[in-house]
């Protein structure tokens, strides 16, 4: 059982879709501003994921190589359609919130680069928890993200005020930054740059070392 | 021709695809090390938005729309497949890209090569995908819809060779070592963008 273990734990920390395998940036920027918007899109990623993980690796064996990408396409868009269709079913408001970015889960990286690193070569129940799995590494980031973007930038939590803001008679005075689209590329800079701190493997080599220019230069040479 | 004029520099700067909305960032960030690939896949963006923008169009008001098979007979004046939308837009991105590609490698070999191999790349782009369901969204006709695609993609274009540039630049900087690479891209585009914000004051 480790191993259903290791790939639902892995993309959160080690591997994490974001942070390391640099896919499917695109949405985690924009549905950030509030925690309410980011969990639906949270549970409609990690659903496509599992989802369509669990289907392409069922028909594996039957796909022909050369046109596995399109095969995953309609797999994928077909799931997205079911998401989205439900979104506008259930959650109207927040559906319209999130506007075109449900679409753009077909071309969310992270489903795509699943099914074709992982899906194609293992059988479904793996898949299925490797899907779940990189589904809740995106999750983690984009919730850990949105909990500083809306309680910093507009002193709530889904909707709940905590920090009370100065314009209502409290002390916090609201950082609106934080709610502009820019501040979620600094937040994940230092969202990377925390994590590779702990996990030092992660570090990437720098293309030109910099010799310091005391002493040590000496020893350098 | 003014509005038209207006919603192209609206869509390069103001809505940037790339700073303003966070399409095709994982393109973006993945392959702007290089500003020569950098120039090529914006010119292929460029070239694919401008194409599939307004053929996304007529599907969507030919085939989808609410009563949009009434050229076909009378009694379809009330199918509604906009739901399909999704499925046929990414099917018509995927085979407009690879027309392209055999069109280019027949006819422009020059454009080819230099495009070589960006412009299979480009089916998974969000800002391709993104283009045509803001086409679809925000009610385009066929005119705003070709300026919009092509707007959007220099606007995309635009945006990954400053990245570009600036990476160039950044490789001889001394960054901290857990934000070598990909942190300090993250905050670079998010300075970017923050500049770009800035033209969100320009009316048109």
């Amino acid at each position: 059982m480790s191993t259903v273990k290791d790939s639902l734990v892995d993309p959160i920390f080690k591997n994490n879709p974001i942070a390391l395998q640099v896919l499917g940036i695109c949405s985690a920027l924009a549905v950030t501003s509030s925690l309410k918007v980011t969990l639906v899109m949270c549970m409609s990623v990690i659903v496509v994921c599992a989802c369509s993980n669990t289907a392409i690796s069922i028909i594996r064996n039957v796909i022909p190589n050369s046109i596995r990408i399109i095969v995953q396409m309609v797999i994928i868009a077909s799931l997205v359609i079911v998401v989205d269709q439900v979104l506008k079913a259930y959650f109207y408001e927040i559906s319209k919130q999130l506007s075109v970015f449900v679409g753009l889960i077909i071309t969310n990286c992270i489903v795509m680069g699943r099914a074709e690193a992982f899906a194609m070569k293992n059988p479904p129940l793996p898949s299925f928890f490797d899907g779940v799995g990189n589904g809740l590494g995106y999750s983690a980031i984009l919730i850990a993200i949105a909990i500083v973007r809306e309680l910093f930038g507009s002193g709530k939590l889904m909707g709940i005020e905590i920090l009370p803001l100065v314009n209502d008679g409290g002390w916090y005075q609201p950082n609106g930054l934080l709610l502009l689209p820019p501040s979620a590329f600094f937040l994940i800079g230092l969202f990377i740059w925390a994590l590779r701190s702990w996990k030092k493997e992660q570090v990437e080599e720098s293309e030109f070392k910099i010799t310091s220019n005391t002493t040590n230069a000496q020893e350098a040479m | 021709m003014e509005e038209l004029l207006s919603l192209f520099v609206r869509s390069v700067f103001i809505d940037n695809m790339a700073l303003a909305f966070f399409l095709g960032m994982c393109t973006l960030l993945a392959l702007s090390k290089k500003m020569q690939a950098a120039i090529g896949l914006g010119i292929a963006v460029i070239v694919v938005l401008g194409i599939t923008v307004p053929v996304n169009y007529m599907i969507y008001t030919y085939f989808l729309k609410e009563g949009a098979l009434v050229w076909l007979s009378p009694d379809f004046a009330t199918v509604d497949l906009s739901f399909l939308g999704l499925l046929s837009y990414i099917g018509v991105i995927a085979a407009l890209v690879q027309i392209l590609e055999m069109f280019l490698d027949k006819f422009v070999p020059a454009l080819y090569n230099a495009l070589g191999v960006f412009l299979p790349l480009i089916t998974v782009n969000c800002a391709i995908m993104g283009a045509s369901l803001f086409m679809v969204e925000r009610d385009y006709g066929f005119g705003e819809s070709v300026v919009f695609g092509l707007g959007s993609g220099v606007g995309w274009a635009l945006a990954i060779i400053l990245l570009a540039g600036i990476r160039e630049k950044m490789k001889y900087s001394d960054v901290p070592d857990g934000l070598q690479g990909l942190g300090i891209t993250f905050i670079t585009v998010g300075l970017m963008s923050l500049g770009f914000m800035s033209f969100g004051g320009i009316d048109l």
